[in-house]
């Protein structure tokens, strides 16, 4: 492959989310950073325009290290709403992080129990309702399930972000084919967000059809965030580029690849 | 008059607003975000938004995480 394809391919291929144009597939999370060195670092290596931050009680010395550090590295901010269990709970928090962060865009989070951080389908769709009607760029964490992927964007979400596994766990993307189910039937950009755990699952959720990947953890929880973010956005550009490319179809039996004798 | 500041009890002189509970945390330039009483406070509003006795004020910014 030519160099000139190679970075055409990569740089000419912009994420398209809600009008704002995005040149990395790879949004990245802060959560689970050992200090900011290490996570800046990382972000850098990650090449990422987009990381998720969290809003929590601010304590009297009222430190916002992390916002300072996305400032200085012109990377936007975009607030979750972790932590929430219920639509009401999930549609003030979406309200405040406005308030404090001037974005209308939300990660939403409406997560069920602490044992599984699994998406509260029925909290999860009420709130995005809610935010969407008062003006917010909603961004939901889903589950993999095809219907409700699709009821979220028949709600007004601006993209649907299914989990591959469950966040934190690594495990992957547990269900591949619903993955590509959503992938066909949406209208919005699908982000696979959860349960990245190395490159090789961020190139599958790509390869399915993926519009971009969201991590945190498999970088910042990794030996080395920084070489591991290097590696995420890697495979990030290999994984869109293979299915732009086109893969071959699979077969059962072998075919020769050289002229028969 | 007390007044609940992220889940403490705190003291404040009657005709306190909540921008004399944002001064407790050095009057932070951007960042924060304020709820009262579970609705939200748009900073413009923190000089000539009163609190009352027994009110729940959340002062909240953000942090790293997700």
């Amino acid at each position: 492959m030519s160099e000139t394809l190679d970075r055409t391919a990569v740089t000419a291929d912009p994420l398209l989310i809600a009008g704002r144009e995005l040149r990395s597939r790879l949004i990245t999370g802060t959560g689970g950073a050992g200090n900011l060195v290490v996570l800046e670092r990382a972000l850098i290596a990650s090449g990422t325009e987009l990381t998720t931050v969290a809003l929590r009680r601010m304590d009297a010395e009222g430190g916002t290290g992390v916002l300072d550090l996305l400032r200085r590295l012109g990377i936007e901010p975009l607030p979750n709403t972790a932590g929430c269990r219920t639509a009401a709970e999930a549609v003030l928090t979406a309200r405040l992080a406005r308030e404090a962060l001037r974005t209308n865009w939300i990660k939403l989070e409406v997560v069920a129990d602490d044992r599984t951080l699994l998406p509260d389908p029925v909290e999860l769709l009420d709130a995005a309702e809610q935010l969407v009607a008062d003006g917010f760029v909603v961004l939901p964490y889903t589950n993999d399930d095809p219907v409700l992927a699709r009821r979220l964007e028949d709600a007004g979400c601006a993209a649907v972000m299914p989990l591959g596994s469950p966040i934190g766990t690594g495990l992957g993307i547990r269900n591949p084919h619903n993955i590509e189910m959503i992938v066909s039937a949406a209208g919005v950009p699908v982000v696979l967000d959860a349960g990245i755990g190395t490159a090789s699952d961020a190139a599958l959720a790509m390869e399915l059809g993926c519009d971009a990947v969201l991590l945190a953890t498999a970088v910042t929880r990794a030996q080395d965030p920084e070489r591991m973010a290097a590696a995420m956005r890697a495979a990030v550009e290999a994984g869109r580029l293979a299915r732009l490319a086109g893969r071959i179809p699979r077969r059962y039996w072998a075919q020769a690849s050289s002229p028969e004798l | 008059m007390r007044v609940e500041v992220n889940g403490q009890n705190r003291e404040f002189a009657a005709g306190a607003t909540v921008a004399d509970v944002l001064a407790e945390f050095g009057r932070p330039g951007t960042g924060v975000a304020v709820a009262l009483d579970g609705a939200v406070v748009p900073r413009a509003s923190w000089p000539r938004t009163p609190l009352r006795d027994g009110a729940r004020v959340e002062v909240l910014t953000a942090v790293q995480g997700g």
